[in-house]
């Protein structure tokens, strides 16, 4: 099938009109040797039946998480995103449009953007946030292009930044000649010490996640104190958004740029799916941001209107000294998050924090009364926690899967030694049930393996 | 009392806000609250509540709603937007990617549960290759501009690898997207300009004075943002292989070419596609996108991680993260997933004879709709065929005193959103015109006697055309003013 709405008699006329007779004509500055010969080696093409058929028989060789109780999290949460979120993204007027160049018909996107920003900015505690990056791990790297220039040129990351955060930061890095160094964890935490012993005149921002990789709280006050007594910036990268439905927005405890993604709140995980990256930050800072930022203004008559803004650090306008080279973002899904946290708004989303911090504890201890379960680390923790276990995380896994649970993620595939510890993330969508469940089936599984 | 929604201003959501609206309902908790100050540290704990509305489900549904007709999509009219192939976005491919199957999975499932996952994203690299002539592609870049740092990267290991570091710059036509130079920066390269013939040709000699040891790469977009096939590409080709360098395809023309001609075969060494460009996934009012990169086998060692992989003697696939070379990893997990599934729905559906029929199509419909507008404007190369799109100016009309931008805005009052306008910036007044191949030649023709009519309009009532638009919601808006006085974010009003 083809989406082309031309008949043959239409094309005969367009030719006639064009002055050829075929339309292979129009390739002629097309050098002969260069034309390509034959067909594509594909498939050949379907009927939307048959797509659809196709589609649908290659979904099926998946587990969807409807089917399971899900326990997995680091860095792709699964919290409550309301019925209305897909059906409002699915006007095709916001879907089908481009980037808002023309603002006078762009209106919708436009002030959408405007109170994501504004949202994005009250969960964080800051001024100023643009329009997304792509996920999280890429807002930390832009982060980091931020804080650096010619002479502060290193950061130094915490190594409770999740890990595939900390390896796209090293690719950005490489290459702009700027340094990475890591504060190394002292039982889950990342003490201010840690910072120090690696922090030179060079240093330009020190990064911790919040609550880190691990689900530990960390106390980025004490460590935007440092920083800034180092003439360096404090860096936050949050980890589940929900958390700022409890946790002290990162702007009220010294953060200078604040980083996240919001995934929870922009549908179904999807696999690898609505990533959108967050950077918001003070006023002062602002014109280093990466990419779109929108604005309001007025228009000829005094009317409100929105328009993109502060263009002159963007790479259409400013080419190879641009603070970026972003162009496309993750727009729909700021519409997205925009929609979810009204919908949610300002009390529903402190509902939802305390309601996962609560179940994530009563699973905590659930677990805990397992013979040879123990907690990783003692601290602080919201929805996420890491567990020792007698058995390989992967085998558990596996053995939940038969009792409908998915999880816990096996930290081995992120730190070889750690292939007995698995990270539990529990949302306030797990019933007392499906806890009770896990820790039953884990019971089970443990004393059957262990004795393998 | 009656009020036109069309006409009205659309209250921020924060002004709807109420106390004690509420939208939300979470399962209800059959554990005790824990009480937070008990296992948080209180200074850790927040003191105010981030202030979001208060609002009913209806304000929701209806302030968005309001939102979106103050939107022009592709559904909404032609959308000739050179450069970004504003093609109809199938409807199917939204069904596809909402399946449960694709949409409901947590990126770190045991592998034996995703394998559906993974055969799609094998078999989209396998097809993206076919289609562009290379070896090996990864999807995991998030945007056009994010796979040109992917590719360009992947450049820059390929020399650190061969132990050649004093290959420090990359070459950029001075037609390029504004992307390619910022990437090459951001990729730690220098980057020099060349100047390009009128045409939007490479000048062959401006470039061989260029080359040297010092040579990384070109970045080339072909057809070239002036919508024209660089005839010379084979030369070109070959100054930058001699030189030892590498070549960059910039894939944002590819739907002129599908089935036709394959970078691959001009010699490029990487290339990026855009699927939310070529491969009809939709732009989202600018994202997600997707820009898978595509090397020649040489350069797959250095491809970022994790690979998506088939084991043959399993009939299993896999990640592979074992790429000893690799360029390291470009974002968190593999790709905008939710856009894969879109563009290899879209090439499933048409196989090779759609996609090579729609690329004959875009290259059809944009010149016969050259030809139409060239009654009315100037056209770039008119002596030329273009390929998927081309240049016209109002040079013809200069003494009209109007400008592109007038006429750009002045085409909304139609109901038409605008072209690509000052782009590229070797074209002075240069409008970009991108027909697509899902336009009908009813609506070409519509869209040119729109034009006439302008250019008429120009000529008899210039005023008209220079305060335009004239029927939309908001008038033309102070830029100025907004980048002078910031305002980025809303604040609640002190009530004293």
């Amino acid at each position: 099938m083809n989406y082309i709405p031309v008949t043959e008699l239409e094309k005969e006329a367009m030719l006639k009109e064009i002055g050829i007779s075929s339309i292979d004509e129009l390739f002629r500055d097309i050098p002969e040797e260069l034309r390509f010969k034959g067909d594509l080696k594909l498939p050949k093409g379907l009927s939307e039946y048959e797509t659809r058929k196709a589609l649908i028989k290659l979904a099926k060789k998946n587990t969807d998480m409807n089917q399971l109780a899900n326990f997995m999290g680091a860095g792709a949460y699964n919290h409550y995103v309301p019925t209305l979120v897909d059906h409002l993204l699915s006007r095709s007027e916001f879907y089908t449009a481009y980037t808002p160049y023309q603002p006078e018909i762009s209106q919708g996107t436009l002030q959408n953007i405007y109170e994501f920003q504004t949202i994005i900015c009250e969960l964080f505690g800051m001024d100023v946030s643009n329009a997304s990056v792509y996920d999280g791990a890429t807002a930390v790297a832009e982060a980091m292009v931020m804080a650096c220039d010619k002479k502060k040129n290193e950061i130094i990351i915490s190594k409770g930044l999740h890990k595939e955060y900390r390896e796209t930061v090293e690719t950005y890095a490489n290459g702009m000649g700027f340094t990475v160094k890591y504060a190394e964890l002292e039982d889950g935490i990342t003490p201010v010490d840690a910072y120090e012993a690696q922090a030179t005149d060079a240093t330009a921002a020190y990064v911790v996640m919040y609550p880190n990789f691990y689900g530990c709280i960390e106390d980025i006050q004490k460590i935007a104190e440092a920083a800034h007594a180092r003439k360096a910036l404090m860096i936050v990268s949050v980890s589940d958004l929900s958390a700022m439905g409890i946790l002290e927005a990162p702007g009220n405890l010294g953060a200078d740029i604040v980083v996240g993604d919001g995934m929870p709140f922009a549908g179904p995980l999807s696999f690898s799916g609505p990533n959108i990256g967050l950077i918001a930050t003070t006023d002062k800072l602002a014109r280093r941001l990466p990419g779109r930022i929108c604005g309001m203004t007025v228009d000829t008559e005094g009317k409100r209107g929105f328009v993109l803004t502060m263009q002159a650090r963007e790479q259409h306008i400013r080419r190879a000294k641009a603070s970026s080279n972003i162009c496309s973002n993750q727009a729909l899904y700021a519409l997205a998050n925009n929609i979810t946290l009204s919908t949610l708004g300002k009390y529903g989303l402190k509902e939802m924090a305390e309601n996962t911090l609560t179940n994530a504890h009563y699973c905590r201890d659930r677990l805990l009364e397992i013979d040879g379960v123990e907690m990783l680390y003692d601290q602080p923790f919201y929805s996420e926690f890491a567990v020792k276990l007698p058995i390989p995380a992967r085998v558990l896994q596996k053995h939940l899967l038969k009792s409908e649970i998915l999880g816990p993620v096996d930290m081995g595939i992120f730190e070889k030694e750690l292939s007995n510890v698995g990270l539990f993330f529990v949302s306030e969508i797990r019933s007392k049930d499906d806890m009770d469940r896990l820790a039953l089936a884990m019971e089970v599984i443990i004393n059957e393996q262990k004795f393998i | 009392m009656s009020k036109n929604l069309f006409s009205q201003t659309e209250a921020l959501i924060f002004d709807k806000s109420r106390p004690g609206h509420k939208a939300y309902f979470l399962p209800e908790m059959s554990i005790e609250k824990l009480d937070k100050y008990r296992v948080i540290p209180s200074h850790l704990i927040r003191r105010t509540e981030a202030d979001l509305p208060e609002v009913s489900e209806i304000d929701v549904v209806r302030h968005f709603t309001h939102l979106s007709s103050k939107n022009f999509g592709v559904d909404t009219g032609f959308y000739p937007l050179g450069s970004c192939t504003m093609k109809y976005n199938p409807k199917l491919n939204e069904n596809t990617a909402r399946l449960p199957g694709f949409s409901w999975l947590h990126p770190y499932q045991p592998v034996e549960t995703v394998q559906g996952a993974l055969q799609l994203m094998y078999l989209l690299q396998v097809s993206l290759a076919e289609i562009t002539g290379m070896d090996k592609v990864t999807l995991q870049p998030a945007a056009g501009a994010h796979g040109e740092l992917t590719g360009i990267k992947i450049i820059k290991a390929y020399h650190d690898s061969r132990g050649d570091s004093k290959r420090t710059k990359i070459i950029v036509p001075d037609s390029a997207h504004g992307t390619n130079p910022a990437t090459a920066t951001m990729a730690g390269f220098q980057v020099i300009e060349i100047k390009s013939s009128p045409e939007g040709d490479i000048d062959l000699e401006a470039l061989k004075a260029v080359v040297g040891d010092d040579t990384a790469g070109l970045m080339l977009t072909n057809p070239s943002t002036l919508g024209l096939f660089e005839r010379n590409i084979k030369a070109i080709a070959e100054i930058i292989h001699g030189a030892g360098g590498l070549l960059y395809y910039d894939g944002a023309n590819t739907n002129a070419i599908m089935g036709i001609t394959r970078p691959g075969d001009m010699g490029f060494d990487v290339v990026h596609v855009n699927l939310h460009k070529t491969f009809s996934t939709p732009h989202g009012g600018g994202g997600p996108g997707s820009g898978p990169v595509g090397v020649k086998e040489f350069l797959a060692k250095f491809l970022p991680i994790p690979t998506v992989e088939y084991v043959d003697y399993k009939d299993k696939y896999k990640f592979n993260y074992d790429v000893p070379e690799t360029i390291g990893r470009m974002k968190s997990f593999y790709g905008n997933f939710p856009v894969i599934v879109r563009a290899y729905t879209y090439i499933r559906a048409l196989g090779a004879d759609g996609l090579k029929k729609s690329s004959e199509y875009a290259v059809l419909n944009a010149n016969y709709l050259k030809k139409l507008v060239g009654k009315h404007l100037s056209v770039e190369a008119p002596d030329r065929f273009c390929m998927h799109e081309f240049i016209c100016t109002p040079k013809n009309i200069q003494e009209t005193g109007v400008h592109t931008l007038d006429i750009a805005k002045r085409m909304i009052d139609y109901g038409y959103h605008p072209p690509t306008i000052y782009f590229p910036l070797i074209v002075e007044e240069a409008m970009m015109i991108e027909p697509t191949e899902t336009e009908g030649i009813e609506t070409l023709q519509d869209f040119a006697e729109v034009v006439g009519a302008i250019v008429t309009e120009c000529k008899t009532y210039p005023e008209m055309v220079k305060t335009a638009p004239h029927t939309t919601y908001v008038k033309r808006l102070d830029e100025v003013k907004a980048a002078r006085e910031p305002n980025l974010r809303y604040r609640k009003p002190i009530v004293v």
